[in-house]
């Protein structure tokens, strides 16, 4: 059917316009402190799309989501520096781990609804916490875990912001690209039938439970490689990074960009990574910042920023136009 | 072509269904009537493997389906309409017929053969295309109940189980959704199974019929000769009776 097709393109146009937009934005940093803080916008959306895969489109919270993150943070460090294994092999079988890990979990945690599920993943996140804490032996404990290596490729050694920028911002693209054929799929009708009324879901054929529980352990997942590319980032880990806190601030992303919107998730983590840099003068009342934020877009923005901006731009628009004809 | 045999299905502690045993053969259009909490959308529910039966046999086609999960059932060939029509509201509608075929993107038959069947649809629901980019949530009550319709046939059943598809409706759109429900079974062979609060409508247009009181079957018997029934009309067509009465 055409109507399909042209959708499809209409997606594909608009991935192509955030590929360049992502792509020549370090041209406008030239090289300074802000290249450094999109490396970690990138890592963030990376996490972002990964929840709002299953926030968004299943309607299932995690809020443990910081723990998947940094179990692939943890078990990269330790596989490459304390064992000297090969990067990118680390990663990819840590993701394995990390997600059949989820996929155990999240039978059992899964059955569970709203605020006991919300109850649930966050106990995971706090038990996996204080693992990182006191496993110290393997981890460092609280102090951290120091020297890990950078990743490289073909001799080329990233440990640069700039070569870490394309290298973080390669992987996100390509992870939002087949973000968006998944849930322009069947399986994205799925997981959307899933939000809206699980009975009738399973009455049309979905198989609600195996379903739920695969788009979690893909979303944990996507999140222990946001944790191995941090970790060979930063060269250093500790667990502060893997808190509740983290948790909470990844589902605020995902809730200010926009719930089942791919592009929120995006706006969601720039516009909560930039913040920090922007209220270093609050100091410590950020925290306060971030609560007044949530209640503002929830009142006035309940759709997102993805959902808002245009919308508000459209009302301007709207408004100066019929100013300017009031003038002539 | 179904055969359900002394099936008994519980809530907890509540013993909703007892001993219950109903049969279709194929093409015909049975339908289940009963008051309020007599246990209609239970046997629907236990036929789609909503919520199981706890002892019984239900065969479908001579293979014995109790047991196996609500995807597997719809995959089979049965297909649920549900009571309160549960159309997935902030999704299209297009979106919403397409979850309707949802086992089949998987199967061999090609999406061609799905794009066709959307197709027939808006044929058969023209309303329906053109709202096809509206959410869900924002039909009429009658749209709603031509897209849970339209939405469970994209399945393909053989087997249709309609839970009071006329409930809250206008009664020219009642009429609508009765004359698609005959030219299901004329032009597809559909077998349908139709629970109805609506009794003298529904016997008028089915072939059989069974009345449930209190998770049993009392009465069982052609269409026709329940509509004369007189406990039947005393019970569940007793408004018309008063209407003849003032008359
Ligand atoms: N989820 C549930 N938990 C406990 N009891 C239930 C549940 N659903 C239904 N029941 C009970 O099972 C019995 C049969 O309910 P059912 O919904 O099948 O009735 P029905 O004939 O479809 O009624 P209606 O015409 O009102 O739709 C009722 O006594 C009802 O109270
Ligand atoms: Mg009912």
């Amino acid at each position: 059917m055409t109507k399909s097709r042209s959708f499809l393109k209409h997606e594909m146009v608009k991935f192509i316009l955030f590929t360049i937009l992502i792509l020549f934005l370090p041209l406008a940093f030239k090289g300074g402190y802000l290249l450094n803080v999109f490396v970690f916008v990138g890592i963030h959306t990376l996490l972002a799309v990964a929840l709002n895969l299953l926030l968004g489109y299943a309607g299932q919270i995690s809020l443990g989501h910081a723990a998947f993150f940094g179990l692939g943070a943890y078990a990269s460090g330790i596989l490459t520096a304390t064992h000297g294994q090969n990067p990118w092999l680390a990663m990819a079988v840590v993701a394995a781990a990390v997600g059949t890990l989820a996929f155990i979990i999240g039978f059992p945690i899964l059955k569970l609804k709203g605020h006991y599920l919300a109850m649930a993943t966050l106990g995971f996140g706090i038990i996996v916490y204080i693992a990182f804490n006191e496993a110290v032996e393997l981890t460092g404990g609280p102090s951290g875990f120091s020297g890990i290596p950078n990743l490289s490729l073909g001799g080329v050694s990233f440990d640069t912001d700039f070569k870490n920028y394309y290298l973080i911002w390669g992987m996100t693209l390509v992870t939002i690209l087949l973000s968006l054929n998944l849930v322009n799929s069947r399986i994205g009708r799925g997981l959307r039938a899933i939000h809206d009324s699980e009975v009738a879901a399973r009455v049309m054929g979905v198989n609600v439970r195996f379903l739920k529980v695969q788009i979690f352990a893909l979303s944990a997942v996507i999140s222990s490689i946001a944790g191995s590319l941090y970790a060979h980032t930063m060269t250093f880990v500790s667990p502060t990074s893997f808190g509740f806190n983290f948790s909470v601030e990844l589902v605020t992303m995902v809730i200010i960009g926009g719930l089942g919107s791919i592009y929120g998730s995006f706006l969601g983590a720039a516009l909560l990574t930039l913040l920090p840099e922007i209220l270093r003068a609050f100091q410590d009342y950020d925290i306060v910042v971030y609560g007044l934020l949530l209640i503002f877009m929830t009142m006035f923005m309940p759709g997102g920023l993805v959902r808002g901006i245009p919308a508000l731009v459209g009302r301007i628009v709207m408004r100066s136009g019929a100013g300017s004809k009031a003038d002539a | 072509m179904l055969k359900i045999k002394n099936i008994n299905t519980f809530y907890g502690k509540v013993h909703a269904l007892k001993n219950i045993s109903i049969h279709l053969k194929q093409g015909e259009i049975v339908t289940l009537i009963g008051a309020n909490g007599a246990g209609k959308t239970t046997i629907l529910n236990s036929i789609s493997a909503v919520t199981p039966p706890a002892t019984g046999q239900i065969h479908f086609d001579d293979q014995d389906i109790a047991g196996l999960g609500p995807d597997r059932i719809v995959k089979l060939g049965i297909c649920q309409v549900p009571e309160g029509r549960q159309v997935f509201k902030p999704l299209s509608v297009e979106d919403n017929l397409e979850l309707g075929a949802y086992l089949r993107y998987r199967g061999r038959e090609g999406r061609s053969a799905i794009r066709k069947d959307l197709d027939d649809m808006y044929a058969l629901f023209p309303r329906l295309h053109e709202r096809r980019k509206q959410a869900a949530g924002t039909l009429s009550g009658g749209e709603q109940q031509m897209l849970a319709m339209g939405r469970a046939l994209m399945a393909r059943p053989r087997l249709l189980l309609l839970d009071e598809p006329s409930m809250g409706l206008a009664p020219l759109v009642v009429q609508e959704i009765f004359r698609v429900i005959e030219q299901l079974r004329s032009e597809r062979g559909t077998t349908v199974l139709l629970v109805e609060q609506n009794a003298k409508a529904a016997l008028k247009m089915a072939d059989r019929g069974y009345v449930l009181e209190t998770g049993k079957v009392v009465l069982e018997g052609v269409a026709s000769e329940l509509l004369e029934n007189k406990e039947v009309q005393r019970a569940y067509l007793g408004k018309d009776k008063k209407e003849i009465w003032e008359r």
